[in-house]
């Protein structure tokens, strides 16, 4: 497996290109693309890549770019599509759609702030909008988790249990832009991993159907119970995934939530993304001066991983959770499904909320040793505490 | 945990065998002197004849409402329901694994003139710009019917509804004139009052490739406040007096006028839809707005003739 030293939008592009080659033995690969910072790279890529059974059409909107991979899903082929942003939120209609159609595109998602003010570093507020629409979503913290879950992500949706769109996230610049070495998988082993996609209710030129029309609320209620169905599923189906992966690849694309130090924590921080790359050097450093701090990174935020949240901060009696996102009116929304996985289950745990990062600012050893000292400190959770304000401030003033 | 938990009704779905004839099938609940319904069976009937099939691809409109309610249908081909400004674009995905798969039969946009001169017009633009080997057929009632007549920008000026309640005052879209500058192979329009016309062109469609357009006038009584049965009357005047010229445009480059009009006065054609007030009706300007736009069709038809 040759290895490159490439950026995170490349492992993405390279991801999605031999996915969609793979499925050149059955019904072909088709997206539409559309171009935004800080993705732009990936759908750079895909369009260059040399399809055997495939069309990239660029088109003139996300909210086409993700309507050209629907009709080509719903025609029982390959599809995918990336994005970022206010192009997520100019997609979402249609983005909404492909839940509910149960259709399995995947796609890649460079996390940006959404504007305004104009701004085009990270933050997850964009795909987190997104978090009710029946798409599964997984946030990774390098460029080869990217390369391996987009890779994963085919195989999960496409599975018959599941049949749900994935989302893949990654930090803007931090991942997409930045170069490290990444081992690219050859396409026979794509091959292997991705069987050819047979969508079981894909629509055929000689049969009558409609797909899409009226339903009465009992019959949409129950399509909706089976969403739940599928979602309550995802966590078994994808540790077959992760075997087959690691079988195939020899590499370990990494569990739905990722554990360090945990066993013994007193503190556990609960981070996502690039955050949870710096938490966990700052919790190695410490735990080496015998602190029992722990990192949970929440790699999978849909569905939530709620049993395996709670197993890991079995021993925590502080949880810090950091998001790099702000729901307005409301705080970090790691945090609220966060506690919503203790509600009921615990509540000698004091859960408190940070907003780091936010709009592209950056987390860095500095910022989480300040929000460990605030935890260690506090006598009971409070309102979010947002992270890094006062220079701003200032320059508002 | 079992091998698969596709639900049941996947697993073993029955086929339901594809019926061109029967397009749109009895006991669909469109309104009488629907004129997209007439559409509909024309089509369908078209397709019949030429032995070819369709998959239609339909946005929000009273297109989909037509289908009716699961898990019944009233369409007899398979269809896609589309979000209201996408259906060009996932025709042009469906299209695609089609003629990746060499499958046979059209992809047919069936929409609204809401969907096609409003909401969807950037995503129709770019299909035409792309040349998407699709059908789209725009079935033009002039009017946001499916959610009880507001104005579109396909409403004529003097037209009351909804949202217009005085009379609209701009004039309707040319939508003919941007579909012809995108310079697709072929445009035309069509009247459920000339029905071998309608065949010719549909025909023609088929036997062509790339991205085909279609405006049908299609009369709507409850928008229109006409009489059901006025539908094919009014829509054959509107042929008749210059209103809604019967045409086609060949790589938006040459012109061919199906039927000339007999020099029928316009007035008629508003005297029998209670949507136009007499006194908000500039007559005068009607009759003016009918013979510059024959004028000037006559004008490209004698400068670049399709030689058809």
């Amino acid at each position: 497996m040759p290895v490159q030293v490439i950026t995170g939008n490349h492992a993405a592009g390279y991801a999605l290109s031999v996915a969609g080659e793979a499925n050149r033995t059955a019904r072909g690969v088709a997206c539409g693309i559309y171009p935004i910072t800080p993705q732009t790279e990936i759908v750079e890529y895909v369009a260059k890549f040399p399809f055997s059974k495939g069309r990239v059409v660029p088109v003139e909107s996300e909210h086409s770019a993700i309507a050209v991979s629907m009709g080509a899903s719903m025609s029982g082929a390959r599809a995918f599509t990336a994005s970022s942003a206010n192009g997520l939120a100019y997609m979402a209609e249609n983005f909404m759609v492909a839940g509910y159609y149960r259709l399995p595109i995947v796609m890649v998602a460079v996390n940006r702030t959404l504007g305004p003010p104009w701004n085009i570093w990270a933050d997850q507020g964009d795909t987190l909008m997104l978090r009710d629409f029946a798409w599964l979503q997984f946030y990774c913290e390098d460029n080869q988790e990217v390369l391996d879950t987009t890779l994963l992500a085919f195989r999960l949706a496409e599975d018959q249990r599941i049949l749900l769109p994935v989302l893949t996230c990654m930090d803007a610049f931090i991942v997409s832009h930045t170069q490290t070495e990444t081992a690219l998988p050859e396409q026979t082993d794509v091959d292997r991993f991705l069987p050819d996609l047979d969508l079981p209710h894909r629509m055929h030129y000689d049969e009558a159907r409609t797909l899409g029309g009226l339903a009465w609320p009992h019959e949409g209620l129950s399509m909706r119970l089976e969403i739940d169905e599928a979602m309550k599923r995802v966590p078994d189906v994808y540790q077959e995934c992760r075997e087959s992966f690691t079988d195939i690849f020899g590499r370990d694309p990494g569990d739905v939530i990722q554990r360090f130090g945990t066993d013994d924590a007193d503190l556990v921080i609960v981070a996502s993304g690039t955050m949870a790359t710096t938490a966990r050097e700052v919790v190695r450093r410490r735990r080496e001066a015998g602190e029992k701090i722990g990192l949970v990174k929440l790699k999978m935020f849909r569905p939530f991983p709620d049993v395996a949240l709670r197993e890991a901060c079995q021993s925590a009696t502080r949880v810090a959770v950091l998001d790099r996102n702000y729901a307005a009116g409301a705080g970090g929304i790691f945090w609220q499904d966060t506690r919503a996985a203790f509600q009921g289950h615990r509540d000698d745990v004091l859960i408190q909320n940070y907003l780091t990062g936010l709009c592209g600012g950056d987390v860095t050893p500095a910022v989480i040793d300040e929000i460990l000292a605030d935890l260690t400190a506090r006598a009971e959770a409070g309102d979010p505490v947002w992270m890094g304000i006062e220079t701003g401030r200032e320059t508002l003033q | 945990m079992t091998a698969t938990a596709v639900p049941g009704r996947l697993q073993n779905r029955p086929t339901i065998p594809c019926s061109e004839e029967c397009l749109l099938r009895p006991g669909n609940t469109n309104c009488g002197g629907c004129g997209m319904s007439v559409g509909l069976t024309m089509l369908g009937r078209a397709l019949a004849d030429a032995g070819d099939t369709c998959t239609l691809v339909i946005p929000a409109c009273c297109g989909i409402v037509t289908a009716g309610a699961f898990p019944t249908t009233s369409y007899g081909v398979p269809t896609i329901a589309t979000t209201f400004a996408s259906s060009s674009a996932v025709a042009s995905g469906v299209a695609t694994i089609r003629d990746l798969n060499a499958e046979p039969g059209q992809v047919i946009c069936w929409a609204g003139d809401g969907g096609t001169y409003d909401i969807g017009l950037a995503t129709l633009s770019a299909a035409a710009e792309r040349n998407e080997n699709i059908i789209y057929i725009c079935y033009d009632n002039e009017i946001y019917g499916n959610t009880g007549g507001q104005r579109s920008s396909a409403t004529p000026a003097g037209a009351r509804t909804s949202t217009t309640p005085r009379g609209k005052i701009e004039d309707k879209k040319d939508i003919m004139s941007i579909m012809a500058a995108h310079r697709i192979p072929y445009a035309a329009t069509l009247s459920i009052a000339h029905p071998d016309d309608f065949a010719n062109k549909i025909s023609t469609a088929l036997s062509t490739t790339g991205m085909r357009f279609l405006l049908l006038h299609s009369p709507c009584p409850t928008g229109w406040k006409s009489d059901p049965g006025d539908s094919v009357e009014l829509v054959r005047l509107a042929v008749a007096s210059g209103l809604f010229p019967l045409y086609e445009v060949y790589d938006g480059a040459s012109y061919k006028i199906n039927v000339e009009p007999d020099g029928s006065d316009p007035a008629e054609y508003f005297h029998r839809q209670r949507r136009f007030e007499d006194e908000e009706i500039d007559l005068n300007a009607a009759r003016r707005a009918c013979s510059d736009r024959m004028q000037r069709l006559h004008a490209l038809a004698k400068q670049y003739p399709a030689d058809r």
